[in-house]
């Protein structure tokens, strides 16, 4: 099977050692993967902030570019979520798209299984403070969310946890949101920069020496906050993570 | 009391400036943290208190049901619930909105000769400005639920719908005491506190002629009604006084007293992470003597009932979960909103009353759907907030810059080719610009935040580079 990479366009253009690491892990895996040009975004930045219709080119863009693939692999669970929900919308083909993108983690977990990504054999020595996105957390399944009464899981933490010298840093409040949520960070700067800085409190708390993410956005805008509070606190994709290789 | 402070909703206000007000509430820190950890204190004992019930996600479904079900056929519960109650004694009215409420709840109190009505806790009252539309029509009202009587006394309205004075701290609650009830000056125990509260709220209750409370949950079958409250105030109030009168809105009724069981296993464990709260009334018919009067009210939610996208938000039992839960309203207060409702449930009830003042209510969330996950019946607030967002921004209740941006955001973010001349435009920029200036450029991004650091090349363009198959990108 050849699955699709999707790259959204703020990793693509600003983080793009995240989607090398996430093409060298598929790859060492053995996934034969694709990066086909054409949809550069799933039009998730303007819907949110209210312009659905507006974002609606982009999301078609994303379903005509993917709709060849058995599955599409996407560096971000806020942006598989919206694809998953919202190309439904398009109709059938959106639907036949939206059924087969699914989130990098979710993908390594459920379809490449944890003792196959346990042989990349990825080591990375340091305390690590895991945030999973809210979108990725609660729209699509990567770890049970505190506030339901499920059977306590987590596949990104089960992920990491094949790494080598990588250990856990307790958290607080391990599920609280970091306050980026797109357009949330311009219209509401005030409550979005605290809620930042109030999750760096907490990996501080925690003593965590790296942050790791399901969402490079996430990251934009705790990274941002910490470099203007001069806190030096690397932070980092899961899939760089586990492209860490001893090798 | 002054009417004015209290009068609540007024229509054509100027619409509410959420993140101002947050501005505002987040220049004192320790506020914000003191603020916001009581809050969270209250959602982690919800969590312990779910954690005792096994079956919750299956109470959570079947609550969710009984709703949806009940929401459906509302006409029909509603007559079989004022038939039931009217048999049993009860005088039931019907309200098309709050002036109507108010007017048929004065009509009560003026005909028999009432001066001093007490009060327990009702947030349909708040949102008929009832408290000032008797005042100033010469009748003493006196809010007998502590928080209530607190925030009633500082002339203030509740900032949570379960805990009206959870953003007042005990010095403050002692300096109001102190002005009002003669409590001694610096006396901030909240025991000694909630003792002179008892002593004044006690000559209250027993000058009263008539007790005013909530209702939770209105039974069909045997037109029963049910308050739940923690400090009996309820109870005293309607068992001492010779007129109780009950108001409710129109999606309290259940089908009876089965689907009660269920929503009572979860309210006060939603709400405060008690088991039950410490008093659960059910009033089925007045006392030998006493008058027994409901009042019926829609204002707004027959129309919300109608709209397709958000009737389910009509589910809701006011347990406050979702603004405990909700990261933003922690770090914004209850007054942020604007509004009697205010978090998550008051961002999707709100704007369906007056969409030009509570228009920027559905965008103050980051949509991380933790208010979704707790609700105890279910409701998806997080997709109504973005479909509210979508119809605030139809009606052209965004500024004009928003609408610029979004209309050429959406265009770049379609093409591959436009979006990556913009980002190397960006990234030139990011290298180029003294730091200094794009701090001013980066507007709101950058009040607390740096930008990101400018890689060389983008992933495509590494792509094209490295594995050279034709990708006609930047």
């Amino acid at each position: 099977m050849t699955v699709a990479l999707f790259a959204p366009c703020y990793v693509d253009q600003l983080y793009p050692q995240v989607a090398i690491a996430a093409l060298r892990v598929l790859e060492r895996l053995g996934v034969k993967v694709d990066v086909p040009s054409g949809a550069p975004c799933c039009g998730q930045p303007p819907s949110n902030a209210g312009f659905e219709r507006l974002g609606e080119p982009a999301l078609h863009a994303f379903v005509k570019t993917f709709a060849k693939y058995e599955r599409t692999i996407v560096l971000s669970g806020s942006c598989a979520l919206h694809v998953r929900t919202h190309a439904p919308q398009l109709g059938v083909a959106g639907a036949h798209v939206a059924a087969r993108t699914v989130e990098f983690c979710s993908f390594l977990h459920d379809a490449i299984g944890i003792e196959r990504v346990a042989s990349l054999g990825a080591t990375c020595s340091r305390r690590v403070a895991v945030h999973i996105g809210c979108h990725g957390l609660r729209g699509l399944g990567l770890a049970s969310p505190s506030e339901l009464q499920v059977g306590r899981f987590d596949k990104v933490r089960a992920l990491l946890g094949t790494v080598r010298g990588l250990t856990f840093a307790n958290l607080a409040r391990p599920d609280e949101c970091c306050g980026f949520g797109g357009s949330f960070a311009v219209v509401e700067p005030a409550v979005s920069a605290k809620m930042g800085r109030d999750r760096l409190r907490d990996y501080d708390g925690g003593n965590a020496d790296m942050v790791v993410s399901t969402d490079v956005s996430c990251l934009m805008h705790l990274e941002g906050l910490a470099r203007r509070d001069g806190v030096a606190l690397p932070m980092m994709h899961v899939a760089e993570v586990l492209a860490m290789s001893a090798r | 009391m002054s009417g004015a402070a209290r009068s609540l909703p007024v229509v054509h206000s100027a619409p509410v400036d959420h993140a101002a007000a947050a501005a505002a509430f987040n220049a004192n820190e320790a506020r914000v943290d003191w603020h916001d950890a009581a809050l969270w204190f209250v959602r982690e004992k919800r969590d312990r208190a779910v954690e005792e019930v096994p079956e919750w996600e299956l109470l959570r479904e079947l609550a969710s049901n009984i709703k949806e079900h009940t929401l459906s056929r509302l006409d029909e519960y509603l007559v079989a619930f004022e038939s039931a109650a009217t048999a049993n004694g009860a005088i039931v009215h019907w309200a098309r909105d709050a002036e109507e409420h108010n007017r048929i709840v004065h009509d009560i109190l003026v005909s028999r000769k009432v001066r001093h009505l007490v009060k327990s806790k009702s947030m349909l009252t708040e949102e008929c400005g009832l408290n000032a539309y008797l005042e100033e029509r010469g009748v003493d009202v006196v809010d007998t639920d502590l928080g209530e009587r607190i925030v009633q006394l500082r002339r203030e309205h509740p900032s949570h719908i379960v805990m009206p004075a959870i953003h007042l701290t005990k010095e403050e609650i002692g300096e109001t005491f102190a002005e009002h009830l003669g409590t001694p000056a610096g006396l901030s125990d909240p025991t000694e506190l909630t003792a002179a509260a008892r002593v004044h709220l006690r000559e209250k209750f027993l000058a009263a002629h008539a007790a005013l409370t909530g209702v939770n949950f209105a039974l069909a079958d045997t037109g029963g009604i049910i308050v739940c409250t923690n400090e009996g105030n309820a109870d005293l109030g309607m068992a001492l006084a010779p007129i109780h009168i009950a108001s409710m809105g129109i999606e309290k009724v259940i089908p009876g007293a089965n689907e009660l069981a269920v929503f009572l296993r979860m309210l006060a464990r939603s709400a405060t992470g008690q088991r039950l709260t410490v008093y659960t009334s059910h009033v089925h018919r007045p006392r030998e003597g006493q008058e027994l009067h409901i009042v019926i009210v829609d204002n707004g939610r027959s129309e919300q009932l109608g709209r397709k996208d958000f009737w389910r938000s009509l589910k809701c039992i006011r347990c406050a979960a979702c603004i405990n839960s909700c990261p933003v309203y922690r770090r914004s207060g209850g007054y942020s909103y604007g509004a009697t409702v205010s978090g998550p449930i008051g961002s999707v009830l709100t704007p369906g009353i007056d969409l030009h003042k509570y228009a920027a209510l559905p965008f103050a969330s980051t949509l991380c759907g933790s208010c979704t996950a707790v609700c105890p019946v279910k409701i998806d607030l997080d997709a109504q907030l973005y479909r509210w967002r979508q119809i605030v921004v139809d009606a052209g209740l965004v500024s004009v810059t928003k609408q610029l941006v979004a209309r050429a955001g959406g265009r770049v973010l379609a093409s591959r080719r436009l979006v990556a001349v913009g980002s190397m435009l960006f990234r030139s920029m990011l290298r180029a610009f003294p730091a200094r200036l794009l701090r001013r450029l980066a507007g709101a991004w950058g009040r607390d935040r740096e930008l990101p650091v400018p890689p060389r090349e983008s992933f495509s363009a590494w792509y094209r580079r490295e594995r050279g198959d034709g990708h006609d990108v930047a």
